[in-house]
């Protein structure tokens, strides 16, 4: 199980256990448009100790609510195009149902409680930090 | 009573103050007290109500006490995924 950040476009394994008979992985991507504008990009930053910490204990409350045999997300940070994956979040469990819900519910937690933030750059010029107006 | 801590700034915050970390000397005796300081010194757009606080490294209530030599950072609202 791990949370890490990454500044490089997200790759790596999937996840693999021999009693998981249910996998699932979402990626959040960047939208190309955003409450009817256009957007650029989006620009990442984290406070990356506890983003870390925290992401990992989001996953450990997961793992111990679902059930799950393993966990694990990455996020990005830096500067992300549209159509760029900003997110992922890999879940195994036994069976798919406990699977679905606990991934559904990390990304609920993870865009609650991880210290990441994000500059919406939009065509026309103007940016806003998300939730912080400015 | 005067203490030297370290605040550490991201996002909106990190543009409105123009640096991203400073020490500084502050009478603050919570974190809470503390960036009411900056906020007024700064022009902080975000109210004391709207950001939360990690010391050394871990969340904290911003009416903790403020330790000499504290690692501040103040945490705009959150917008990963």
């Amino acid at each position: 199980m791990s949370f890490r950040l990454s500044a490089e476009p997200l790759g790596g394994a999937p996840l693999d256990h021999p009693e998981a008979g249910g996998f699932v992985t979402f990626e959040g991507r960047v939208r190309a448009e955003n409450g009817g504008r256009a957007v650029e990009r989006l620009e990442y930053e984290a406070y990356v100790p506890l983003a870390e910490a925290e992401g990992a204990r989001i996953l450990e409350e997961a793992r111990e609510r679902f059930g799950l045999l393993d966990a694990r997300a990455t996020h990005r940070v830096g500067v992300l195009e549209v159509g760029e994956a900003a997110v992922r979040v890999e879940v195994a469990g036994r069976h798919r149902a406990e699977a679905f819900a606990a991934c559904a519910h990390i990304m609920d937690r993870i865009k609650e409680r991880v210290p990441i933030w994000k500059k919406e750059v939009f065509s026309d010029g103007e940016a806003h930090w998300v939730n912080s107006g400015g | 009573m005067s203490r030297a801590v370290t605040v550490e700034y991201f996002a909106v915050l990190r543009e409105e103050r123009g640096v991203e970390r400073e020490e500084l000397e502050t009478e603050a005796r919570t974190p809470g007290e503390l960036y009411e300081e900056l906020r007024e010194r700064h022009g902080f757009r975000l109210s004391s109500a709207q950001v939360r606080v990690a010391l050394g490294g871990e969340f904290a209530r911003m009416d903790a006490p403020l330790e000499r030599g504290a690692q501040v950072v103040f945490i705009p609202p959150v917008a990963g995924g």
